[in-house]
């Protein structure tokens, strides 16, 4: 299904107390676009780990940093870069955790990235040191219109 | 808005926390309150409620992994009792179900504890 191309941008303070902002501004425009319940719930979890880590490490909870989120729909995609302009890291250096060895470790925290990467067809990582740090966040749409359930794509 | 609450109730040897709202960043450090409370008064046979939670981010998942291992030292277990299907499949993609046991009823969870 073809879609017209839309943006939509959000500029939020960096505060934890507003995440919920972020993922009802998520999830409304993800809704908007005809995704299913199930689908919504993911894009908005995976905007909201983005942004914890954002708000948490980027920003090291320094509520005068603004976060940056835009979302564009075109012919076959719902892309969301998250942007920060805080310090940056290496999404390549962050280990994701073993599933089995986690569990059998019981480690605590570092589960952001593994879930978005779970939730989202796509999402990588780009840094300019010093002058910002984006996530993008891709969920496709199928070309008959329907949307895709669960993604092969690892 | 909606909101953030945790509620909790003893039983003799069992203690019940209600989370009701979305648990995230911002309200972990509530649920995370509560459970220290239950550890340091030597209540360590938990049961989570969880058919009230509306929504769960990594934020309040790391802290059921948090406190899992010292309360499972001290002889207890945080049972997940009731949880929506949409709180379940997060659960269920970080494979905790491996980890929890997860009940549909409270009652089932509750009489885990008293029958092991």
């Amino acid at each position: 299904m073809a879609k017209k191309e839309k943006n939509y941008h959000l500029k939020i303070p960096s505060r934890t107390d507003d995440l919920e902002v972020i993922r009802d501004f998520v999830a409304s425009v993800a809704k908007k676009v005809g995704f299913d319940g199930d689908e919504v719930n993911k894009i908005e979890l995976a905007v909201d780990e983005a942004c914890t880590n954002v708000i948490e490490h980027a920003y090291q909870y320094d509520v005068k940093k603004n976060i940056d989120i835009a979302i564009k729909i075109d012919y076959n995609r719902f892309t969301v870069v998250v942007t920060d302009r805080g310090k940056g890291f290496n999404m390549q250096d962050v280990e994701l955790p073993d599933m089995k060895s986690y569990l059998a470790e019981i480690r605590v925290g570092g589960l952001g990235i593994y879930l978005m990467k779970q939730l989202m067809d796509e999402v990588d990582y780009h840094s300019e040191p010093g002058v910002k740090n984006e996530v993008r966040m891709v969920k496709y749409f199928l070309k008959d219109g329907k949307k895709k359930g669960k993604s092969n794509k690892k | 808005m909606s909101e953030f609450h945790v509620k909790r109730k003893d039983l003799t040897t069992v203690s019940i926390i209600y989370l009701n709202g979305y648990l995230d960043a911002h309200t972990a450090p509530d649920f995370e309150k509560a459970l220290q409370e239950l550890v340091d008064q030597e209540r360590v046979n938990i049961v989570v409620n969880l058919s009230e939670l509306t929504y769960i981010s990594s934020a309040g998942l790391g802290v059921f992994m948090g406190f899992i291992e010292n309360i499972r030292d001290k002889g207890g277990d945080i049972k997940l009792a009731e949880p929506t299907e949409k709180v379940y499949r997060v659960f269920d993609l970080l494979g905790f179900p491996v980890l929890y046991e997860v009940f549909k009823k409270e009652e089932e969870a509750i009489n885990k504890y008293q029958t092991s």
